[in-house]
């Protein structure tokens, strides 16, 4: 593409660069600008919940594996993802006991029997966190967010209470504008669980009715509170608090693993058909 | 001669700097907790007036039962007529705590540092950082104490309609790492419900 421009003695004066090869040159330099210009900007925008609407999910944070499936896998219509949130981790050890007991600790544990009872029901499981990491609030919604056909679980155990008990909670009423959703679809990020507080109740109460069975004391249906980590989940969402830190044996905790994990599975399975989200890829309806 | 006066100022200046130091690490140490101090001597000298009316407050502890339900308590209070004052009034004798320490629902070195009333029924309540670092952390006992705070205010100040929860004049994400403080707390539903609905056009012609 490059000529050589020589004098009449054969010496060489420099390179001509033909007109034609300047122009291809210069479109691409623009159309790679303008593409470069363009994903900045759509990176750079505040973040919201991705819409169930939206074709294909959105990952808020690059670090937050996205599931992949192959031709074999396409994911089923409905409910068949559980995104288990083991809370705090890190140097956020949650609640402590007096016997050196952490929270951050004993609910990665109870993760892993839960995750295997998800799983014998045939629920792909994604968690949280798999080690002592601690994702931000944002970072565990955005995992949940960026999937289709999911709910939410997450794991507590608490510094109070009847021990021995388990109580499950639901996100308490968000204000929400235009029904929990702004124009073209979008749920704002900050009222993420508003439009699926219905749904969340309703999971809710499956679970803690098979956990009232298994935990003599616990309250037959799920409560209310207003809880940072569900209001930016755009998905059913719950948080499971077992009693407690302050056992003085952490054997009395962990023989409450089966049952709880077994109980939730249940109760996730019982609240698959009535999971309807109307215009949700993997939804119902 | 200057550069002799330079020097003495060098070996003066070389001296009096560790001195200097030690003060401003000094200063420091001291200037919050006499912050603190002057805070809570400001608030706790208007909590209570002989000269007020005695009446039956409703103060909302843990119960008995220990299973994260609330139980009100009468007692007899000197209570101001003025809501942000009374609010203030109700909320430091909830922090006192009930007669069996069990039944606590706030931790008993958290003191409430102010008191605000919006126009709009919005109470602040500006509480100091023992209340989010002293409290057991779990999604039960930081509901209970938010419901303790919402439903003593509910029975004895009916002007306040929502409450905002403050941590040294800070507002925090979380109580103790789950309550989400960014929002309001709805204190009495109908009320707030009935302030936010909208209200009739008045300028519009009536026929």
């Amino acid at each position: 593409m490059l000529l050589k421009v020589r004098n009449r003695d054969d010496k060489q004066l420099g390179w001509l660069v033909p007109n034609t090869f300047r122009c291809v040159c210069l479109a691409l330099f623009l159309f790679s600008a303008t593409f470069l210009t363009a994903s900045g900007q759509s990176s750079a925008q505040a973040p919201t919940a991705s819409s169930p609407t939206s074709a294909a999910p959105q990952n808020a944070n690059p670090q937050i594996p996205t599931p992949t499936y192959s031709a074999s896998q396409q994911p089923r219509a409905g409910l068949n993802i559980v995104v288990l949130d083991p809370a705090h981790g890190g140097t956020d050890t949650g609640a402590r006991g007096t016997g050196g007991i952490r929270e951050s600790e004993i609910v990665l544990q109870f993760a892993l029997q839960v995750r295997r009872a998800l799983e014998a029901q045939g629920f792909q499981v994604i968690q949280t966190r798999m080690a002592n990491e601690n994702p931000s609030f944002d970072d565990r919604s955005a995992m949940a967010n960026a999937q289709v056909g999911a709910v939410f679980v997450s794991l507590h155990v608490s510094s109070t209470g009847l021990p021995g008990t388990v109580r499950v909670y639901v996100n308490s009423d968000l204000p929400a504008s235009s029904g929990g959703r702004e124009a073209g679809g979008l749920i704002p990020w900050d009222r993420a669980q508003a439009p699926f507080l219905a749904l969340s109740h309703k999971l809710g109460d499956f679970v803690q009715g098979n956990l009232a069975v298994r935990f003599r004391g616990s309250p037959g249906s799920a409560q209310t509170a207003a809880l940072r980590q569900l209001r930016t989940t755009a998905a059913p969402a719950i948080a499971v608090e077992i009693s407690s830190v302050s056992v003085n044996d952490r054997l009395d905790l962990d023989r409450m693993a089966p049952g709880v994990a077994d109980a939730i599975a249940r109760g996730v399975t019982y609240f698959r058909p009535s999971y309807v989200v109307a215009g949700v890829p993997g939804g119902l309806r | 001669m200057v550069l002799g006066g330079l020097f003495g100022a060098v070996i003066i200046a070389g001296l009096y700097f560790p001195i200097l130091k030690q003060r401003v690490k000094q200063t420091a140490k001291i200037q919050p907790q006499s912050e603190e101090q002057a805070r809570r001597e400001l608030t706790q000298s208007l909590t209570t007036n002989p000269t007020e009316a005695r009446v039956k407050a409703k103060l909302f502890w843990a119960s008995n039962a220990h299973d994260g339900s609330l139980t009100p308590v009468s007692i007899d209070l000197p209570l101001s007529s003025d809501p942000a004052l009374r609010a203030k009034q109700v909320l430091n004798t909830l922090l006192a705590g009930p007669a069996d320490p069990e039944l606590r629902t706030l931790p008993p070195d958290a003191v409430l540092l102010a008191f605000y009333l919006l126009p709009d029924g919005t109470g602040i309540a500006d509480f100091s950082e023992a209340m989010a670092s002293s409290i057991p952390s779990g999604i039960e006992s930081e509901q209970r104490a938010v419901d303790s705070l919402t439903r003593t205010l509910a029975a004895n100040v009916p002007q306040v309609l929502r409450l905002k929860i403050l941590i040294h004049g800070q507002e925090v994400e979380t109580l103790a790492g789950h309550l989400d403080l960014t929002g309001s707390f709805v204190v009495n539903p109908r009320a707030a419900q009935a302030a936010i609905a909208p209200q009739p056009d008045v300028t519009s012609p009536s026929i």
